[in-house]
């Protein structure tokens, strides 16, 4: 993969919106900011309540999701661009799950929703109407998921990367700061990542950073690109940010994001936790 | 039984809505504000980022129709920077635990 098949331009959609074989999908947690204006024939995906099975913590797996892209009026054949507030997180997480399910052409709106807005560019109310679908998904690609056991395993071994801010790497704070901290799991990090905040990748409008930017940033953190490399973050979805910029826009070979990130692995019992500025030995 | 609340949600909530009475606010650091424009209006719809004494970027929310924006931050000093299609916008705080109020103005 690279920039060129990963990621498409704010110019590049609005010339494209309601092209054939194009479906543009917003993707929020809130998804307020879709209901109050989105992209001109944009469908929405809820985070929540249409990526995440409503009992067990986990996806919906392949028959809730292709009842989903059926319902949505998406087809196999459609060229699908995904994009949405928090600088592209949660689309980048459904670009990571739309890969993880097979899709064959999935793109990424570069800047999102802000550079959209802050553009001035055209956003609508009116909801759009697909065609229903009969949508077949493959098996889930766990070659770019990674579990808690191998993390715990890729401890000095792996590349892993923290990509939560620097405050939440060193366990001084517990989520990011536009959220209430009371939170029950321990803080910290996991022995041996590094600490590169996913918003290293991005500009301030959200776009992100050059090629050449964005390998100076990782190599300077210490990334070994001969390795295997396990991003995550608090919920996954930070991380999906930069699991897409490392696999998707510099191609490194075998990148895995840990969805179940700092919730799951604060939690478990028995696991080593860093705390502080560095690293810490495995 | 005690049960062990975790948020599972890591999008910013709706900025005008009053403080969840679960904030305890001996123990969080509130920095909350309001975006205006060069004229006084304020500026609903601009992006606010949350940058730490070093500049890192911690945070970032979009204002309310109103214009507000809050985080929940760290005693310390942090930065706040504003984006609007008015204009962008600046200024730097120094936060304490309860509730610290600052406007940025952008244009």
């Amino acid at each position: 993969m690279s920039r060129d098949t990963a990621l498409v331009s704010a110019d590049w959609a609005e010339k494209n919106l309601g092209a054939s074989g194009v479906v543009f999908v917003e993707v929020d947690e809130d998804t307020n900011a879709y209901d109050g204006g989105h992209l001109p024939g944009a469908i929405k995906l809820d985070w929540k309540t249409d990526l995440q099975d409503p009992v067990r913590r986990d996806f919906v797996n392949k028959e809730q999701f292709e009842a989903l892209l059926s319902a949505r009026g998406i087809g196999n054949d459609d060229t699908v661009v995904l994009y949405g507030g928090n600088n592209n997180w949660f689309a980048a997480y459904a670009y990571w799950y739309f890969k993880l399910y097979g899709h064959g052409d999935v793109k990424l709106l570069d800047g999102g929703r802000k550079k959209w807005e802050l553009d001035a560019r055209p956003l609508v109310k009116d909801l759009p109407s697909r065609e229903q679908t009969t949508y077949s998904a493959q098996e889930p690609d766990t070659t770019i998921r990674a579990f808690r056991d191998e993390v715990v395993k890729a401890i000095g071994t792996q590349n892993l990367v923290d990509v939560r801010s620097p405050d939440e790497y060193a366990g001084r704070l517990l989520a990011p700061a536009h959220l209430p901290q009371e939170q029950a799991q321990r803080g910290g990090h996991i022995p041996t990542a590094v600490s590169v905040p996913w918003s290293k990748a991005a500009n301030e409008d959200g776009t992100f950073k050059t090629d050449d930017e964005l390998r100076a940033i990782y190599s300077a953190a210490g990334l070994d690109e001969g390795k295997d490399t396990i991003a995550y973050c608090r919920i996954g979805e930070r991380s999906s940010h930069t699991w897409f910029v490392l696999k998707e826009l510099l191609g490194h070979a075998n990148v895995k994001n840990y969805d179940g990130s700092w919730t799951e692995y604060g939690s478990l019992v028995g696991v080593p936790v860093a705390l502080g500025d560095e690293p810490g030995k495995a | 039984m005690t049960t062990v609340p975790v948020d599972a949600s890591c999008a910013a909530p709706d900025q005008s809505a009053p403080l969840p009475a679960s904030v305890d606010l001996e123990k969080e650091t509130v920095i909350t504000g309001v975006v205006t424009a060069a004229d006084g209006s304020a500026v609903g719809g601009a992006y606010v980022r949350l940058l730490d004494a070093t500049g890192e970027f911690a945070a970032e929310v979009v204002t309310s129709p109103a214009g507000q924006f809050r985080f929940f931050a760290a005693p310390g000093t942090w930065t706040l920077r504003a984006l609007s299609r008015h204009g962008n916008g600046d200024t730097t705080v120094t936060a304490a635990r309860g509730v610290t109020e600052t406007g940025v103005q952008v244009g």
